[in-house]
């Protein structure tokens, strides 16, 4: 059985400039070009690779089911959507944290609620806290819920922090640190063994060295 | 929830039409034949079992049974899978009988709350148990037979990766000895595929590096035979070391059975460690994100039926098979025999001939009028000898009975 091209889901946007320079300093041959290009399905036969341009919380999904044998997805994405893939590296890059955020005058209330993205994430935390909480999710501008009085916290990624400075709201707790991960189908981590393994020994040198 | 709509079912479940039926029957009766032919007799049980029996002693989690209460208000399962059905009867009906015992089965199995992809609430195994053999020739036989197996029902390209539990029980006791808390984190990380954790957790050990190295390295331990030699060097504790050399025995085993070149080994397989205690398998189609068959030594399972007793097996997942196995094309050759009212006893005497013979004989009443247009069409299949349809269904032979104009 030939093991054939590998099917990588790469994250659009923020992660997918730093995981192709990780790719490119690990010396796979990644044209810098496509970092721009609106392309859905990217061939990159240079490196054995086809890359398919996925939605960062959608990369799990197409590796649990097979259609991607390997995908770069932020830590947060995986911990809400809790698919069954295999997480094989850190790589380290696209580093923030999650957080519970508030205004700064924050008091506890009666009938607590927290907006968040993270709905699985968020009712987990505060499940084992032992805290009761309305959960309330949210797609997106979620530092909006506590200044219009939606919520009175929120659980969101916080890179920067910037965007909550300048909206006046400050992070109270730190639930964990975020980077992007490399994951594997159950079946390619085992069919692909090689190629992945090649691509996991090449990746942990640069990222050794970049940490 | 609302009134569900007439067409609607329960999440998970699925109805199976005609040529989903015909491709699911030849695949489970062509595996069922190979597993008879290695002297596998088939056993059914039923659908429903006492959650505290066989519930509690299957493999899959409390969460994922689906459970009933009878008029008793006992606690009733629906099977989620055949093996702890079988062991109570290997255990009851059985328990005379000597060992070993070779049974095989064909069932719909239930899981509840599936919220992994892919997963439906019932589906289809076909499997087998070999019951009262620890040696390393019943895992192996039991691998071959999986691997037949695979073939008999028409999967194109496969892998069977290997590993065994007790090296890494072994290896954890020899390097993290009555750390049980550590040991159980770390192989929470491993049945998580979480290997980012394992490695985070281990760094935070507070161990020696090159124990660290080690159980670092057992991330790497998969291939061919190479990886149980490398193995062995790795831990000198007996039960890891037993655990590698019962794998080289199998391969020794696959290798005479002259089916290696589908198998790996890997060490980093892990089932689930409560209920498999020592080798395990797992099978891998090409072009199917999923396993198609998994299976393993259970050794501890048989002692809550009354008879403890090694044992080992495997499920194909048939449901899964499916979507691999290349459609046949459909040979199921259909002849119609149409007739008018008159001639009825003598039509339905023709079909009755034709269907003793092995014909498939589909018979249809229609008027004069409908006869003489047939008559073309019976024109046109004899010169064509091609199929044709006749009310939405396809038939490949035409018999019109007609006694005014004689018989076709």
């Amino acid at each position: 059985m030939t093991e054939g091209i590998l099917k990588v889901a790469m994250p659009k946007g923020r992660i997918y400039k730093q995981a192709s320079k990780l790719f490119r300093q690990a010396g796979l041959p990644i044209p810098e070009d496509f970092d721009d290009s609106r392309k859905l399905i990217i061939p990159v036969p240079e490196a054995n690779m086809e890359f398919i341009m996925a939605k960062p919380v959608d990369v799990p999904t197409y590796v649990e089911y097979g259609v991607a044998d390997i995908g770069i997805v932020g830590k947060d994405v995986l911990m809400e959507e809790n698919k069954d893939v295999y997480e094989l590296l850190d790589l380290g890059i696209a580093k923030c944290r999650m957080s519970v955020i508030g205004l700064p005058d924050w008091k506890p209330v009666i009938h607590p609620r927290v907006a968040t993205k993270y709905s699985n994430v968020a009712s987990q935390y505060y499940r084992e806290k032992g805290e009761q909480v309305e959960v309330i999710k949210l797609n997106g501008s979620i530092e909006l819920a506590p200044l219009i009085g939606l919520a009175d916290r929120i659980v969101d990624m916080v890179e920067t922090g910037t965007t909550l400075r300048e909206n006046g709201l400050v992070e109270m707790e730190t639930l964990f640190q975020v980077t992007s991960r490399l994951i594997a189908n159950r079946v390619s981590y085992r069919l692909k063994n090689t190629a992945i393994q090649e691509l996991c020994d090449r990746l942990s040198t640069v990222i050794q060295v970049s940490v | 929830m609302s009134k569900p709509k007439v067409f609607e079912k329960p999440t998970g479940v699925k109805d199976y039409l005609p040529h989903a039926v015909a491709k699911l029957r030849r695949i489970e009766r062509n595996v069922l034949d190979c597993m008879q032919r290695w002297g596998y007799e088939q056993i059914m049980t039923p659908t429903i079992e006492y959650y505290d029996t066989v519930g509690v002693a299957s493999a899959t989690s409390d969460q994922k049974l689906f459970k009933l209460l009878n008029q008793k208000g006992t606690t009733i399962v629906l099977r989620s899978d055949m093996t702890a059905p079988i062991a109570r009867v290997v255990g009851s009906l059985l328990k005379d009988k000597q060992f070993p015992l070779r049974l095989s089965y064909h069932g719909n199995v239930f899981r509840a709350f599936e919220d992994k992809g892919g997963r439906e609430a019932e589906f289809f195994q076909t499997g087998v148990e070999l019951v009262g053999d620890a040696s390393p020739e019943a895992d192996a036989e039991v691998i071959a037979l999986a691997i037949a197996s695979l073939q008999a029902a028409g999967v194109p390209a496969f892998k069977i990766a290997i590993g065994h539990v007790g090296f890494l029980n072994g290896l954890f006791e020899e390097t993290l000895p009555g750390r049980s808390g550590e040991q159980e984190a770390l192989k929470e990380c491993l049945l998580q595929r979480d290997h980012v954790g394992y490695r985070d957790f281990l760094r935070k050990l507070v161990i020696g590096d090159s124990v660290r190295e080690e159980l670092e390295g057992i991330l790497r331990l998969r291939g061919g035979q190479e990886v149980c030699s490398h193995a062995l060097e790795l831990s000198s504790n007996a039960s890891a070391q037993a655990a590698i050399r019962h794998l080289c025995e199998i391969w020794d085993n696959l290798s005479a059975y002259g089916v290696q070149e589908h198998v790996l080994i890997d060490l980093t397989m892990i089932g689930d460690f409560s209920y498999y205690t020592g080798m395990t398998f797992e099978g891998y189609a090409s072009n199917l994100g999923f396993p198609v068959c998994s299976g393993g030594r259970y050794d501890n399972l048989l002692a809550q039926f009354g008879r403890p007793a090694p044992a080992t097996g495997f499920a194909l997942k048939t449901t899964r098979i499916m979507e691999v196995v290349p459609d046949e094309a459909d040979d199921a050759r259909r002849t119609l025999v149409a007739y008018v009212q008159d001639d009825k006893a003598e039509a339905l005497k023709e079909a009755t001939i034709r269907r003793t013979s092995g014909e498939t004989v589909v018979t249809a009443l229609v008027t004069g009028e409908q006869l003489d247009s047939l008559v073309g069409l019976e024109i046109a299949e004899y010169l064509t000898n091609r199929p044709f349809e006749f009310r939405g269904v396809e038939y490949d032979r035409l018999v019109l009975v007609n006694g005014k104009e004689g018989q076709a």
